[in-house]
């Protein structure tokens, strides 16, 4: 119907390399953030040298497998640093929205999926960023790490999963009620329950019983008990696949949340 | 006519909101190819929603368009190919710079390597930024913003450009040169550009043919001269001391005036047209003085657009303009 073509046969870009420009254009955005940086760097410095020499003595208590606080408190810095940046990430899109540069790429040829996807990727790669700088950070502390280079994979792959489920659900509610209150409240609300309500700091064996069984069920708890396990000298493969296994079909059903969330918000334009 | 098949074709648009507010009501438009269309309307007339449907961001409720022969439908995808869309907020990444925001832009209409470099080059030097092209969109001015904003709508050089608005919030200074370079657009070959305004004074000067949109639905449509042109002669306000309680007494009064016709009486204004103006005006006041009315002041003037509003959405395009502010404030927040 239409006459002539003004796009001098362009490469169509498929989505794969499309989720890319999108991630690389998140990526570029925290780079830009020194402050945002530099606070993501700090707190898990915080987190391990306080609590680490606050707490010190704590392992002489038992049940922790090792006789360095700071070898326990690692992973669970590690996977709390990934909750921490995760739960945020709504903020992010409510902004996109606001400000209307979703609506912008929306009318764009961009692939949906890619729009959506590049959430998920950025995040999971300043997750596997922080990571390795806390595991260095552990390091320089004097850290020990017997599990070998494949535990601290491990580790990593959960934080991420962990990250992707607590970034989905964070996109999810950014999308659905469009206030940065409600997306404030639930984090500060869930934040603290979630962390403590984990093994985190504490061994599981001198957890109050009632405890135990609640952090059973807490995702963050997940990530800890897998990437502590494939970390340890003698890794209990079957707790990994189980707690990570867990972690991947939460992933999955976060995700599929937030894209049927997205294309709600879609109809709601 | 044109021989070309038109740019734009919506036929009964309906588009209702959550709350049954009706954004919507049977707009139809057509926009012949090449040509610089306006949409003329206060705010929550449903310009803006008419472009959320034609740019594929929304869906209606019922009704029909296509746009560059796409059905916004059917295949969205080629539709969005074909446009380009300057929305009324900037959407322009404020933490990348002018030149990745273009970059980024031309890679998702597929523009790659040495081709996509001149592309930015030639669209950073046509809006004047080139010196900030390094730096990022924060620091820009509202001018060099909405600059960039047009570059990035043209990027992939579409067929058909929607512009939502494009000088809302600027200075006057920066709405003269956007009006340059919209007139400036105009001329390129092939190019239709949609454009959405509530300033008269935009449409007038900016477009080859104007819509007037009220309530969710094209109340006239034309080119400005013609829609000037179909209010016969001048427009004679009147504007009286006090209200007239009498109103039917005043109506009598100046129905059958000699040369004078299409009276409104509005509150305490008189509006009527006249073959001449001059001479019409002291008819006109001595028969407001038979009827009893005191006379504060008398104007002439060449017919505007404000005079086709009022003469086709039955008030004044500044009351429409107030009477929209109202449900505006009480969605605050929610932009449609």
């Amino acid at each position: 119907m239409s006459t002539h073509s003004a796009t001098p046969a362009p490469l169509r870009s498929n989505a794969l390399a499309q989720t890319w420009y999108m991630t690389q254009r998140q990526l570029m955005a925290i780079f830009r953030q020194p402050a945002y940086l530099l606070i993501t760097l700090v707190q898990p410095v915080i987190w391990l040298f306080l609590f680490g020499n606050l707490f010190k003595k704590v392992v002489e208590l038992g049940g922790f497998g090792t006789t360095s606080y700071l070898d326990y408190l690692v992973p669970g810095i590690v996977v709390m640093s990934a909750l921490g940046s995760s739960m945020w990430a709504g903020m992010g899109t409510l902004e996109e929205i606001e400000r209307g540069t979703l609506n912008r790429f929306l009318t764009t040829p961009v692939s949906r999926g890619a729009l959506m996807n590049a959430n998920v990727v950025q995040n999971g790669i300043s997750i596997a960023v922080q990571t390795v700088i806390i595991l260095l950070l552990g390091k320089l502390g004097g850290a020990h790490y017997p599990g070998g280079f494949g535990g601290l994979v491990v580790l990593a792959v959960a934080a991420i999963l962990l990250g992707t489920v607590f970034g989905a659900f964070s996109n999810a509610l950014g999308m659905l009620v469009r206030q940065r209150e409600s997306i404030i409240g639930i984090n500060t609300f869930l934040l603290l329950p979630l962390t403590f309500l984990s093994s985190a700091f504490m061994a599981p064996s001198q957890m109050p019983s009632w405890m135990r069984h609640i952090a059973d069920f807490n995702p963050l708890n997940w990530a800890m008990v897998a990437g502590r396990s494939a970390m340890s000298a003698d890794p209990d493969w079957g707790i990994v696949l189980g707690r990570g296994g867990a972690l991947l079909v939460l992933a999955i059903v976060a995700v599929w949340l937030s894209t049927r969330t997205f294309r709600s918000y879609q109809k709601s334009v | 006519m044109s021989t070309r098949a038109p740019a734009v074709e919506a036929r009964n648009l309906i588009k209702t909101y959550p709350g049954d507010v009706t954004a919507l009501n049977g707009m139809a438009v057509t926009v012949e190819t090449g040509k610089v269309f306006g949409l003329l309307g206060p705010n929550g007339a449903g310009k803006s929603t008419t472009v959320k449907i034609l740019t594929t961001l929304a869906r209606p409720d019922s009704g029909a368009a296509t746009v560059a022969g796409h059905d916004v439908l059917r295949h969205p995808d080629r539709v969005r190919r074909a446009i380009g869309v300057v929305a009324q907020k900037s959407g322009a990444d404020p933490v990348a710079t002018g030149r990745e925001n273009l970059q980024l832009q031309g890679r998702l209409y597929g523009l790659t390597g040495a081709a996509l470099g001149r592309r930015v080059d030639e669209l950073l030097e046509r809006f004047d930024l080139g010196h900030a092209a390094k730096r990022v969109v924060k620091g820009y001015s509202g001018g060099m913003q909405r600059r960039l904003d047009v570059a990035l709508g043209l990027v992939h050089r579409p067929e058909v450009l929607f512009l939502d608005e494009p000088t809302t919030g600027l200075d006057p200074e920066a709405r003269a040169a956007m009006w340059d370079e919209i007139s400036r657009l105009a001329g390129d070959e092939g190019l239709t550009i949609v454009l959405t305004t509530h300033y008269l004074e935009e449409a007038d000067r900016l477009c080859e043919r104007i819509a007037i949109v009220d309530r969710g639905r094209v109340v006239v449509e034309g080119t400005p001269n013609e829609l000037k042109g179909e209010l016969r002669g001048d427009a004679v306000h009147v504007e009286l001391r006090e209200t007239v309680t009498e109103r039917s007494l005043l109506r009598d009064a100046l129905t059958g005036l000699p040369g004078v016709h299409d009276v409104l009486l509005d509150g305490r204004r008189v509006s009527a047209r006249a073959d001449d103006g001059a001479a019409a005006v002291p008819v006109l006041l001595a028969a407001l003085e038979r009827a009893g009315a005191r006379v504060a002041a008398a104007t002439v003037a060449r017919p505007s657009l404000d005079d086709v509003y009022l003469r086709y959405a039955g008030r004044r395009y500044s009351e429409a303009e107030a009477a929209a502010e109202a449900p505006a404030l009480a969605t605050a927040g929610d932009s449609r």
